[in-house]
């Protein structure tokens, strides 16, 4: 069913320690660059198999002198076998950073290269698209762009036929696309969208893949919302996608990945989500979550959490659009499978990726805010003691179990009914012993309704020295008015 | 955090929703000093509560050349020779294969034997090239289309498509998939001239399929649009033509 991607395979020779060091630094750098708004990451398609055929990694810096030879060999060269192997030569060259430099600063090497890309003999076509494919990949801006006057020819390429070259000629443009506005500029007019549009509709599954990552590319630029996101809509590329993310036999985990996150983009930039609506986007991902949710169980599976992620934030954003409220509609998400779904997939994110803790909430949230029925589930499939459970893990986290309960709270007596009594009192004692004052402030929001719904509740709070733990915020500015109105309330009702 | 033993066979169960208990509301609830109003949130693209997935879906596109190392490696098989008539090259994967068969044989034109990126562009190229009738049709009306997939725009010429090509959707001036027709002779003449001038020596001409050929024996076409324009390549109705390139010849630049 869940076609994995391949393992993740540590490079030898590097301790674990080594790694998480490099990871955390990683990590560190990823956050800086998202809050300058700079998040930027291109893919390199290497063949690692065909690099340790060729006798090991060693990486050669090339010079002037050795470029131009590789390529008149590779462009007059007599025998086929020799103009190949200048050419590879030339390839693993340019896997370094002063090689490209070098590269790019030869006059007509660029347009050698586009004519080789360009040529009938396919062996030679492939290794001038990998050697761009290298320039494309590299931070330099000045390298990358230097891959300009290929992408007409790397867009006509993806309406052919071989599968290994399409899937070059996308990741190649997938780096281009992320290198600069400039870059965008020059692949809209030359029709990128319709020639992703045309070329979704292969069965390959590596082109697909391929195509998911350089879509997810575009979508993320910050010209997208107006200029990008309105043509992808308005092309077949949004059906497509749907499709591609239909649960079944044939969903495959890496090719789903990337259009999830395409879709969330497209959406979480609110141009036309009532259009992906129509579209069946809040049926299909629900029908995915569910999928998702039995797949954890199931497996232990590397990088579902990279699914599951985008998935609840385009479930999340779409459900706050009008078209989705349509109570009885076909569009109306209104399956408490899904919030089965959601607590499981809750539990494998505590276990595998405690960040991802809040999206699921937010999910949670807005699939509860205003719906008396999803309340209503939480309660009756037994959810309410999980979620208390769930108090301990961060004040973020705990803010929004808290929003969650007063969701179900806020709509009355026969809901408070079930709150009651339980573990909810004792629970929210305990928060009020803590000092984050969006916590607190949730807790005395959640125990205002309970005050004001459930019979005995202040008593009860009374007697577990409810009083005394309010205290304690009786000077905080952003409670003290709610923390007053609270003792009131419990004193005298 | 424990769930509910039921709850798996829930997800498992058939779709339903819950009949709501009855809500019932009191005015006093959300008053001041309380603020508490149940609602949707959503969060736009740069909202930094989505930091943490979208660092993770960085790291995940930066790992990836851990995980393509882990790629088995392709399977070779026991070489065999390209089927089509006339090409002799050899392979011993099936992906260098395909590719080699997509480039040189895939979207091949019948009349002159050049072959093409696509479908889309052969299909152009035939019309434009080996149609009469739409030479005719020229005279009167714009029958150049654009290139671009999803570009409706038609031209009168093709010199006025290439301009539009160049100025709208910035293509290069030298598009290897756009060399125009020399002058307006009629389709009975293209072969020869396919085989003269048009098949210009450049290097990396994309068209050229048959480079190392001195000359390609003229065909009448008449007779070829009887069985429609797209004749499969392994049929050959010239003397001695052949319809791939043979590996073993050698390159020889023209005069």
């Amino acid at each position: 069913m869940w076609r994995g991607r391949r393992g993740l395979l540590r490079p030898s020779g590097c301790g674990v320690e080594e790694l998480r060091c490099r990871r955390r630094e990683r990590e560190a750098a990823l956050r800086k660059a998202r809050r300058e708004q700079q998040l930027v990451s291109k893919r390199l398609l290497r063949d690692e198999a065909t690099e340790e055929a060729e006798g090991g990694r060693v990486v050669v810096i090339l010079g002037e002198a050795q470029i131009q030879e590789f390529l008149r060999l590779a462009q007059r060269g007599i025998e086929e076998k020799e103009r190949e192997r200048a050419l590879v030569s030339l390839r693993r060259g340019l896997q370094h950073p002063e090689t490209q430099q070098t590269f790019i600063r030869l006059e007509g090497s660029i347009r050698t290269l586009v004519g080789l890309l360009t040529s009938n003999k396919a062996l030679l076509q492939l290794e001038a698209a990998r050697c761009l494919h290298e320039l494309s990949h590299s931070e330099q801006s000045a390298v990358a762009e230097a891959c300009l006057p290929a992408t007409s020819y790397l867009l006509t390429y993806l309406s052919g036929h071989s599968s290994d070259f399409i899937e070059l000629c996308l990741y190649t443009l997938g780096n281009l696309i992320v290198e600069s506005e400039a870059v965008r500029r020059q692949l809209l007019p030359q029709g990128i969208v319709p020639a992703l549009a045309a070329c979704i509709q292969s069965p390959h599954l590596t082109v697909l893949e391929a195509l998911g990552y350089a879509l997810s590319q575009l979508l993320q630029a910050k010209e997208a919302p107006e200029k990008i996101i309105p043509l992808v809509l308005g092309s077949t590329l949004p059906q497509h996608i749907l499709q591609l993310l239909q649960p079944g036999p044939k969903l495959n985990l890496g090719v789903a990945v990337e259009f999830a996150w395409c879709l969330h983009y497209i959406i979480c930039s609110q141009v036309n989500n009532a259009l992906l609506i129509t579209q069946g986007a809040l049926t299909t991902l629900g029908l995915l979550l569910l999928d998702l949710a039995a797949a954890v169980q199931r497996t232990e599976d590397a990088g579902l959490e990279l699914l599951v992620c985008p998935v609840v934030r385009c479930l999340s954003n779409l459900l706050t659009e009008a078209a989705a409220e349509t109570v009885g509609g076909p569009m109306h998400l209104q399956d408490e499978r899904v919030l089965a779904a959601l607590f499981i997939l809750l539990q494998f994110f505590l276990h595998k990726q405690p960040s991802l803790l809040p999206e699921g909430l937010w999910l949670l949230n807005n699939l509860t805010a205003n719906s008396p029925s999803f309340c209503t589930s939480l309660i009756s499939l037994d959810l309410i003691e999980p979620l208390l459970h769930l108090l301990s893990v961060s004040n973020v986290v705990s803010v929004l179990v808290l929003t969650v309960l007063c969701n179900v709270a806020e709509k009355g007596p026969a809901y408070c009914q079930h709150l009651w009594p339980g573990l909810l009192l004792p629970t929210l004692l305990d928060t009020l012993a803590l000092s984050d004052t969006e916590v607190v402030g949730q807790s005395v929001e959640l125990l205002q309704l309970l005050f004001l719904y459930q019979p005995g509740a202040a008593q009860a709070f009374l007697q577990q020295s409810g009083l005394q733990a309010l205290q304690r915020h009786e000077e905080v500015a952003q409670l003290q008015d709610r923390v007053h109105a609270l003792q009131q309330t419990a004193l005298h009702g | 955090m424990q769930l509910p033993p039921a709850l798996h066979a829930r997800l498992a169960g058939a779709p339903g929703a819950a009949a709501p208990l009855p809500v019932q509301r009191d005015a006093l609830a959300g008053n001041a000093p309380f603020r508490f109003a149940a609602r949707q949130v959503r969060f736009p693209r740069e909202h930094e509560f989505f930091e943490d997935g979208d660092v993770q879906r960085h790291l995940y596109l930066q790992d990836v050349i851990t995980q393509v190392a882990a790629e088995p490696e392709r399977p070779r098989v026991p070489e065999f020779t390209c089927q089509v008539a006339g090409c002799c090259q050899a392979f011993d994967a099936l992906e260098d294969y395909e590719h080699h068969y997509h480039t040189l044989h895939g979207n091949v034109c019948s009349y002159c034997r050049r072959a093409f990126p696509s479908g889309h562009l052969l299909d152009t190229h035939i019309q434009e090239w080996h149609d009469s009738l739409f030479q005719i049709l020229a005279e009167r009306q714009d029958m150049y289309q654009c290139l671009v997939e999803g570009c409706t725009e038609k031209f009168r010429t093709s010199r006025d498509r290439k301009q539009h090509l160049v100025a709208h959707h910035l293509y290069p001036a030298d598009f290897r998939f756009d060399k125009p027709r020399k002058g307006s002779r009629p389709a009975s003449q293209v072969s020869t001239e396919a085989a003269g001038e048009d098949r210009a020596p450049s290097e990396g001409d994309a068209m050229e399929v048959c480079s190392e050929h001195a000359e390609a024996p003229p065909e009448p076409p008449r007779e070829r649009r009887v069985y429609g324009h797209r004749v499969p390549s392994t049929i050959c109705f010239g003397q001695g033509a052949s319809r791939g390139f043979k590996s073993t010849k050698k390159r020889s630049k023209r005069p």
